[in-house]
């Protein structure tokens, strides 16, 4: 019979490349019904609900500017401390956000996977761009103090790069969902990797450049009196360019090669590629397994 | 010919690893990974035990599923009907796309949809309406369909008031009302449905064996429906296929797959339903003791598979060489792990007088038999006046299978051995 008379066909070893996309094409209501849903029980939930997104990243601003720039003394040049420190936090939560939330799909929706099929690609995907309302609200407070900042006489102002800032808000948003398919494909066997995730990626803000620039952090890390150089531990690290790059947009400060833009570029492509591999690969049997 | 297949499943099997999956688990994974990459076969593959849930097996891999091979032509219902653990589940899984085969394929012409998964996907901040639209989409339909079908749905679901209320707000009864309501609303291809799964009132319950009726009949799709109500499967599906122990063993038409698995959950009688005894030198003896089942429309059954809420009769041949006056016969029902359960005595319910040596059958026709499913095994014992003068320990036995005794499409569980016809009601105190 030709093969093509069947709609499907449903066989243990698939084509590791046959990603189906056409199938979350054909699922398109359903990721945006997902993202209604996580945008109105967020509503629903609290009247403190939205508000908990500005108390977050205002907080840790502040405690950042106290503990960096008032204690250790990192200069952030003609910027306010604060507003430098916002810009990173708020850029440095849509990944993490995007990380964490989209790392225990499959864990956490092992109830209504277990029950029904749809391209289950169509849950980190409804996380990733249901986090861009919550970026939305924390850039829009952002704006509010670069006003406040701006009005009080500092004299700050965008790049003219700025209008790639949502080319970059998509490349942290591919990025934090490309790691997270990938750990939440590795959660269904191995569960430790859930303790690694909550305090990996406390570490690796540290080593993303959200508190300081990134030149700073080059002339501190390498010595040239002894010839040690630990600065390939952020310049390694695709998401400190990629706030260094927002504060570059955003306040015109920063340092950004077209090098770490492509070394970005090309670093994001492949583990969201990566991601989408090994979750389509997993995706078929991890029922079995969680 | 092959035009009509609508689903064509080929050496489908599944294999399960037992026990806790963790210790070993990257042992194995290297294991695989190493055959792989020097192009063999996947090692764990080739062995692993048949899927039988009471034998204690040696490995530590198991075959769910092993080797079923089926087509359902476009608009057959086929009953997959088989033991708990016997596979149907996880056969049904497998082709919802929940989880893969480990090896064979499915090839399918049409969209596959499970009818009875309600409510999945609810989320209780959300109101009814937004919810039709979420659990209509989860289920694999459009926002345009759900759009176009949204009056029907509503009015289906007898929620009308409390559609733009939140889901928290319902009672349980709405919220499954309004689950099936869009289920029932799907339109797929092949339609699956697992009994296993069903919840709800009895309402529910005949609501959905009403739609699926409905689907079957006037609209011409394809079901595939499981269940361990043979009433049910009787009367709704065309074919059936019996699988035991992850094996498809029979696949025909309904009726002849239903005989073939009630007489194979008979594992006491071999098939029978009589035991004879040799001749021996002696006044009296018993020569034969034979079961049937009678059903609930009157016809009889020389089988001794009995339905829950079934009779049954037993007949007791004897030969007599001389005249007896006062014959008393007892029939005891014991469980299969011993406890004795009744006592049926001819003398409490009848005197039986006869004088003449002649042949004689004992009948007596239990009408209640009140069992919960399982096997159970018969003692006879003859006597005169007081003395025994024949007994037959635990020569027959006779096994319950389940039915929907109460009309509700549930079925009694647990582990007991009586059910009793009873009523509840809720009276405000």
């Amino acid at each position: 019979m030709n093969k093509k008379d069947w709609l499907f066909e449903i066989t243990p070893k698939n084509n590791l490349l046959d990603l189906n996309l056409k199938e979350v094409w054909r699922y398109r209501d359903l990721l945006m019904l997902f993202v209604k849903r996580d945008v109105i029980t967020v509503y629903k939930q609290t009247v403190l609900g939205p508000l908990w997104y500005l108390i977050q990243p205002l907080f840790t601003s502040i405690i950042f500017t106290l503990v960096f720039n008032n204690i250790a003394g990192i200069s952030t040049g003609q910027i306010p401390s604060f507003l430098f420190n916002l810009a990173g936090v708020t850029s440095w939560n849509y990944f993490k956000e995007c990380l964490t939330a989209t790392s225990d799909t499959f864990k956490k929706n092992e109830a209504i996977f277990g029950k029904v099929y749809f391209p289950r690609m169509i849950m980190p995907m409804s996380i990733v761009i249901s986090n861009l309302l919550k970026f939305g609200i924390q850039l829009f407070v952002f704006v509010c103090f670069y006003m406040y900042f701006y009005l009080s006489g500092y004299t700050i102002a965008p790049n003219i790069y700025v209008f790639f800032f949502p080319i970059l808000v998509l490349l942290m948003g591919m990025i934090g969902l490309g790691l997270g398919m990938i750990i939440s494909s590795m959660v269904t066997k191995y569960r430790d990797l859930t303790f690694l995730v909550s305090f990996g990626v406390q570490l690796l803000m540290y080593i993303s450049a959200v508190m300081y620039p990134l030149n700073l952090m080059r002339e501190k890390l390498i010595n040239l009196e002894n010839g040690t150089d630990y600065s390939w531990i952020v310049d390694l690290n695709p998401i400190a360019h990629m706030v260094e790059m927002s504060r570059f947009m955003l306040l015109n400060e920063g340092s950004v090669t077209m090098f770490n833009i492509i070394y970005t570029v090309i670093f994001t492509i492949i583990i969201f590629f990566l991601g989408l591999l090994i979750f389509n690969k997993t995706e078929k049997t991890f029922i079995d397994t969680i | 010919m092959s035009k009509d297949v609508i689903l064509k499943v080929e050496n489908l099997s599944k294999q399960y690893r037992l026990g806790t999956v963790g210790t070993g688990t990257i042992s194995h994974d290297l294991n695989r990974f190493i055959a792989k990459i020097r192009g063999k076969e996947d090692p764990y593959l080739k062995i692993g035990d048949s899927n039988d849930r009471a034998s204690k097996g040696n490995s530590e891999y198991v075959w769910a599923l092993k080797d079923i091979n089926f087509d359902v032509k476009r608009g057959e219902v086929l009953g997959i009907i088989g033991k708990n653990g016997a596979g149907k589940s996880t056969l049904l899984k497998i082709l919802s796309k929940v989880t893969g085969p480990t090896t064979g394929s499915i090839k399918s012409k049409g969209r596959i949809a499970s009818l009875l998964e309600v409510g999945t996907g609810f989320h209780p901040e959300m109101t009814g309406r937004e919810n039709i639209f979420l659990n209509g989409a989860i289920l694999g339909m459009t926002k345009k369909e759900i759009a176009s079908k949204l009056d029907e749905i509503i009015s289906f679901s007898g929620c009308e008031r409390y559609v733009d209320t939140p889901v928290k707000r319902y009672s349980s009864g709405m919220k499954v009302r309004l689950a099936f309501a869009v289920a029932a609303h799907l339109e797929p291809d092949i339609l699956i449905v697992d009994e296993v799964l069903a919840v709800g009132d009895a309402e529910f319950q005949k609501k959905a064996i009403g739609k699926m009726q409905d689907i079957s009949n006037s609209d011409g799709r394809t079901v595939l429906f499981v269940s361990h109500n043979m009433a049910a499967v009787k009367s709704l599906c065309t074919r059936g296929m019996l699988i035991e122990n992850g094996k498809s063993i029979f696949t025909g038409d309904i009726e002849n797959t239903i005989d073939l698995y009630l007489k194979n959950s008979s594992l006491l009688m071999n098939g029978k339903n009589y035991v004879e005894f040799k001749k021996k030198k002696s006044s009296f003896q018993v020569s034969k003791v034979e079961i049937r089942s009678i059903n609930q429309i009157g016809e009889y059954k020389n089988s001794c598979v009995v339905l829950m809420g079934d009779k049954i009769e037993i007949l007791i041949y004897s030969l007599l060489e001389e005249s007896y006056s006062n014959i008393k016969a007892s029939i005891i029902i014991e469980s299969i792990n011993g406890s004795k359960i009744a006592a049926i005595r001819s003398h409490e319910i009848e005197d039986m007088m006869f004088s003449s040596s002649k042949n004689f059958i004992f009948k007596s026709t239990i009408e209640d038999l009140n069992l919960m499913p399982g096997e159970y095994l018969v003692t006879i014992a003859i006597a005169e006046n007081n003395n025994t003068i024949s007994i037959h320990k635990e020569c027959i036995g006779f096994n319950v299978v389940p039915n929907d005794i109460y009309g509700t499409g549930r079925i009694p569980k647990g582990n007991y051995l009586i059910y009793s016809k009873a009523k509840w009601e809720l009276n405000q105190a």
